[in-house]
């Protein structure tokens, strides 16, 4: 794995048994001591993530706001100081380049988390539509860590390492050159659990000794290094969608079931008039969730079938940790997509029957 | 990792305890650590006739699905019921937990397999 970027985390994860792959390029781990300890760790106490393969864009200058603003499908101008949006980066047809975080520090200043895998062709995106605009682009992705802490305990335990008082920090809002443990942090009240939390920004010469910290003071509260795998199964359960599956460049945000993070009545973004246009002549397909009736576990491509014929595609699927049932999303024709519609999943080689059932899998429980 | 003594071991991690024509076939501590956690089996019918290195199921982690390979050739004599419901057994305890029985059709298929001190330089082999 000698061609592999390494997070300042790599030691530490050594350290606490994270049993490393190659991630988009990255060496993290896809496990410590299990998926499913970990995720249920995560769901009643707390998980310690490594998310630092994440890319950040910094977006400075005169014009910062109408250049997200026209980047983006939801309402930047709704935004206070502070807070944080979650949205997408379209193309024109309507298709996702990615789905993204904005921060807006002021208007002039907003700082962008997109994926590891896109960060290439999402910079190269911005920089392309940034003709015309008076701002400075910068891709700083190498230049931070990142940690998620997640769960009920989260704030507890993150409380002990920082004076900041924690409950300042409203769901979806950030605060910058937060003192923890010493180290200067952006701390945001963001994740992708399901759960309460924070994401923690710094440099990469503080991470391990943060991680660690977080680690001391969570030992008694139940705090665990998740990995990989368990961060793929509590997004899932918690119906967060993930590029590359229920996201795609093939795939409109309308048609992934999330046209709330899509505000068609805004100024013109890009990919507006394609997606006003499916909007206004109705969607053909939509992914919906699904549950397997017959014994088997769906998983990401399996081919959905109703009536004899394929019609569609799981994006993901898995035996759920905490909802303790097989259970997926798809990609249907819109009259497949009614909750209790009965379909089929060829799992190997065998038809199995499923049914359309509501995406809301597991209640989040953020604290707003 | 538990090695036993007594039983053939497959390149693929499965394990067969032969008595006379019939073997119990299962997989390695090795594999189960591999996978993670099993969460289901798939498994072939009883009767059913496979050969040497044809899948004779799928186990599935949380993660992903991985295929099972025939270690010898013959007819499927039994299979674990118990693993339906119970699919972590082969975490838990890998050698007790067996998936499925074969009546072997060519005992000389055996020799191909390995033994557990050749077994255990293999995995180590592996590791590597």
């Amino acid at each position: 794995m000698s061609n592999l970027k390494r997070t300042a985390l790599f030691n530490a994860h050594g350290k606490h048994g994270g049993k490393i792959i190659d991630f988009s390029g990255w060496e993290l781990p896809v496990q410590y001591e299990g998926i499913t300890p970990e995720h249920e760790a995560t769901r009643n106490k707390a998980g310690l993530f490594d998310v630092s393969h994440m890319g950040e864009v910094e977006v400075k200058g005169k014009d910062a706001f109408k250049f997200v603003q026209n980047l983006v499908t939801n309402d930047v101008s709704a935004l206070e100081d502070n807070q944080v949006l979650y949205t997408f980066m379209c193309y024109e047809d309507g298709g996702v380049v990615d789905d993204l975080l904005v921060y807006r520090f002021n208007e002039e200043h907003f700082f962008l988390v997109i994926n590891a895998s896109n960060v290439d062709k999402d910079f190269d995106w911005m920089k392309k539509n940034s003709d015309g605009y008076d701002i400075d682009v910068v891709n700083i992705s190498e230049a931070l860590s990142q940690l998620a802490i997640q769960g009920p305990h989260a704030q507890e335990i993150l409380q002990k390492l920082t004076d900041t008082d924690l409950t300042e920090i409203k769901f979806f809002y950030c605060k910058r050159n937060v003192n923890v443990a010493g180290a200067s942090c952006l701390v945001s009240r963001t994740g992708y659990t399901g759960e309460d939390g924070f994401e923690i920004y710094l440099d990469h010469d503080n991470a391990e000794m943060v991680w660690e910290k977080l680690m001391e003071e969570g030992k008694d509260l139940g705090l665990r290094p998740v990995g990989l795998g368990a961060r793929d199964t509590l997004r899932f359960e918690a119906t967060l969608p993930l590029y590359g599956n229920e996201l795609t460049k093939d795939i409109t945000p309308l048609e992934a079931g999330l046209g709330f993070f899509v505000k068609l009545d805004t100024d013109d973004f890009i990919g507006k008039e394609a997606l006003v246009k499916q909007k206004a002549e109705g969607l053909k397909r939509k992914i919906v969730g699904f549950e397997m009736l017959d014994k088997g576990i769906p998983r990401h491509g399996y081919e959905v079938w109703a009536d004899g014929k394929e019609i569609g595609f799981v994006t993901t699927g898995y035996a759920a940790p905490t909802v303790k049932k097989n259970i997926g999303f798809a990609m249907v024709p819109i009259e497949y997509s009614k909750l209790g519609t009965p379909i089929e999943i060829k799992v190997r080689k065998r038809i199995l029957k499923a049914q359309v059932v509501s995406k809301r899998f597991y209640t989040k429980n953020y604290k707003k | 990792m538990k090695i036993v003594e007594g039983i053939y071991y497959s390149k693929d991690h499965e394990w067969i305890k032969v008595e006379g024509n019939e073997a119990s076939i299962g997989i390695t501590d090795y594999a189960q650590h591999a996978l993670g956690e099993i969460v289901y089996v798939e498994m072939p019918e009883v009767d059913d006739e496979l050969n040497a290195g044809d899948v004779f199921g799928v186990i599935e982690s949380v993660k992903a699905a991985s295929d099972s390979y025939m270690p010898v050739s013959g007819k499927i004599t039994g299979i674990n019921e118990e693993l339906e419901d119970s699919p972590e057994l082969l975490n838990n305890s890998p050698y007790e937990s067996w998936i499925l029985k074969v009546e072997i059709s060519d005992l000389s298929e055996l020799d191909s397999l390995m033994d557990h001190e050749d077994y255990k330089a293999f995995c180590e082999s592996e590791s590597h």
